[in-house]
């Protein structure tokens, strides 16, 4: 009776994969070519660890924790917490501080709460590190890779700025947060928008961060439609406060970093990589800082990626790209799910 | 009512925006390389039927709507109130002018209608899709004709007026779409 009623609704349940066989083997097959691209420019494939004792520090990554059950081993607290990474950064960092020059990893990276056409919390990440290359020489080879990966013959390069300058006639470092509340004004993003400005005038949220958060709404809703719809669109040089784990220029009021568009996707971003280990600390420590104002968990700093800083990261620049994107980008998928075995839901 | 946070939004969830109940459409998660996350939400408020987009913090958390639909069987109209009835308990529900709308023309005594309440009173009534009603005007048409051409408009008992085929005539019971105020055919008798 009882068996009877399990094989009645297992027959309703969806177990069937979400991606097909012809998707899974072309998803193979590109995943081979990028190997060879990478094995044909003598950069190593490295693997570090998916779980770690630190998460990054970045305000509006949330990972996922891992805790480990009660052993000897684990009495205290801290050595009972671990996270799956959001991203191999770190680990990847420490390795270039320990020597390796060029590496590359393809990894599952996990960040909680990401759920929609273009994100899973699980997900596939590529990430590759370039020993001497500038900004402009890893983007030429993005570049390279998008080619031989989405078969693309062109490409366009913009700074955030002339973006800026192109569709609201605005230096977006200059702009007052009030000009960019008042550019705010379709109905559809007005309310958020005044939920941010609001939360800043309050003393809650630093100025510059509701500054960001305004630049951000402002550009998803207006500029990222219109960018990369025929060719990759390469952005550079953002807002110093946007820097992240990015070198300035030498005004300081830009860091090196950039990020590709295309077809509505957010497909890559990279760095010129900051090296400066007390640079890097304080970054840190403002990243904490805006997670007190946000009401987020503090994040201790990940002493032993600092502690490789100091020691000496050569002058590299880095870029992570989303694998899953890439693969729907290249077969024309329009949800995330076609192009992975199960997706979260199903797994 | 119980909270429910954009990423329990889905299609079809009832939830309070702006004191108003609505239903969403679409959900969508956006999240800026280096930013907070946010939601693009489509919803259509359900009192006035106005679809529109609003963005929302991610996590953010609105209260559900108390809006359920339910099948009753159009009674009658007393000029004011239009009478339903459940036809298992035989409870009676009126809904006013501003629920029922523009498909007061489509309300034939007997069907059942499924009508949306939002904390027990009628905001919509939405008759079945297809209903049957009579033809009370129309011009008489040429013999012979077939269906096609442009048809005639003709008018029916409760008022509508729908365009018919040119064979079709005053007296007739027709089947029409009310989802697309389309004839369909002659009713099967």
């Amino acid at each position: 009776m009882a068996s009877t009623y399990h094989a009645h609704k297992n027959k309703l349940l969806n177990w069937q994969p979400g991606a097909s066989i012809e998707t899974l083997r072309k998803r193979a097959a590109l995943l081979a070519e990028i190997r060879r691209f990478f094995q044909k420019r003598n950069v190593l494939e490295l693997e570090t660890p998916c779980l770690s004792r630190h998460s990054v520090s970045d305000p509006f990554l949330d990972p996922l924790t891992v805790i480990r059950s009660e052993s000897e081993q684990a009495e205290t607290k801290e050595n009972k917490t671990f996270y799956l990474q959001t991203s191999p950064e770190y680990a990847m960092k420490r390795m270039l501080a320990a020597g390796f020059s060029d590496i590359f990893q393809i990894s599952k990276c996990f960040r909680d709460d990401e759920i929609g056409r273009y994100h899973n919390p699980e997900f596939t990440m590529l990430e590759w590190y370039r020993s001497g290359f500038d900004m402009q020489a890893l983007i030429d080879e993005v570049v390279e890779l998008l080619r031989l990966c989405l078969k693309t013959d062109s490409h366009q390069q913009v700074t955030y700025t002339q973006l800026f300058q192109t569709h609201f006639e605005l230096e977006p470092n200059r702009a007052s947060l009030k000009t960019l509340l008042d550019l705010c004004c379709a109905d559809n993003i007005r309310d958020y928008a005044k939920l941010i400005y609001q939360d800043s005038t309050c003393g809650k949220l630093s100025k510059e961060a509701a500054k960001d958060g305004l630049l951000q709404l402002l550009f998803n809703t207006y500029i990222e439609p219109y960018i990369g719809a025929e060719a990759p669109c390469i952005v550079t040089h953002f807002p110093a406060s946007q820097a992240a784990l990015a070198k300035l220029d030498d005004s300081g009021q830009f860091g090196l970093r950039f990020e590709v568009y295309y077809k509505q996707i957010e497909l890559a971003n990279g760095f010129e990589e900051l090296t400066c280990a007390k640079t890097q600390r304080m970054r840190f420590e403002k990243d904490n800082e805006l997670r007190r104002q946000l009401g987020k968990p503090q994040r201790d700093l990940d002493e032993r990626f600092l502690a490789a800083l100091e020691h000496g990261l050569p002058s590299c620049a880095g870029v992570a790209l989303g694998m899953d994107r890439l693969i729907m980008l290249s077969l024309g998928k329009s949800h995330i799910q076609e192009v992975l075995t199960f997706d979260f839901n199903q797994a | 009512m119980a909270n429910f946070s954009t990423n329990e939004f889905k299609a079809g969830l009832k939830v309070m925006i702006d004191g108003e109940p609505c239903s969403i459409l679409e959900n969508e998660y956006v999240k800026p390389g280096k930013g907070q996350a946010f939601n693009r939400v489509r919803i259509r408020k359900l009192i006035s039927g106005k679809v529109l987009e609003k963005t929302f913090r991610s996590g953010e958390s609105v209260e559900g709507a108390d809006v359920m639909d339910t099948d009753l069987a159009y009674l009658y109209t007393d000029g004011e109130f239009w009478h339903f009835m459940n036809n298992e308990t035989f409870e009676q529900i009126a809904a006013d002018a501003k629920a029922v709308g523009d498909n007061a023309k489509w309300l034939v005594e007997n069907d059942v209608c499924t009508l949306t309440l939002f904390n027990g009173s009628p905001i919509a009534v939405t008759p079945p899709n297809f209903v049957e009603l009579e033809i009370t005007e129309t011009d008489p048409g040429l013999k012979g004709d077939t269906a096609g051409t442009g048809g005639k408009p003709a008018t029916l008992s409760t008022g509508a007026v729908v365009r018919v085929p040119l064979f079709v005539q005053q007296g007739e019971v027709i089947k029409v779409d009310t989802r697309s105020g389309e004839y369909v055919s002659r009713a099967q008798k």
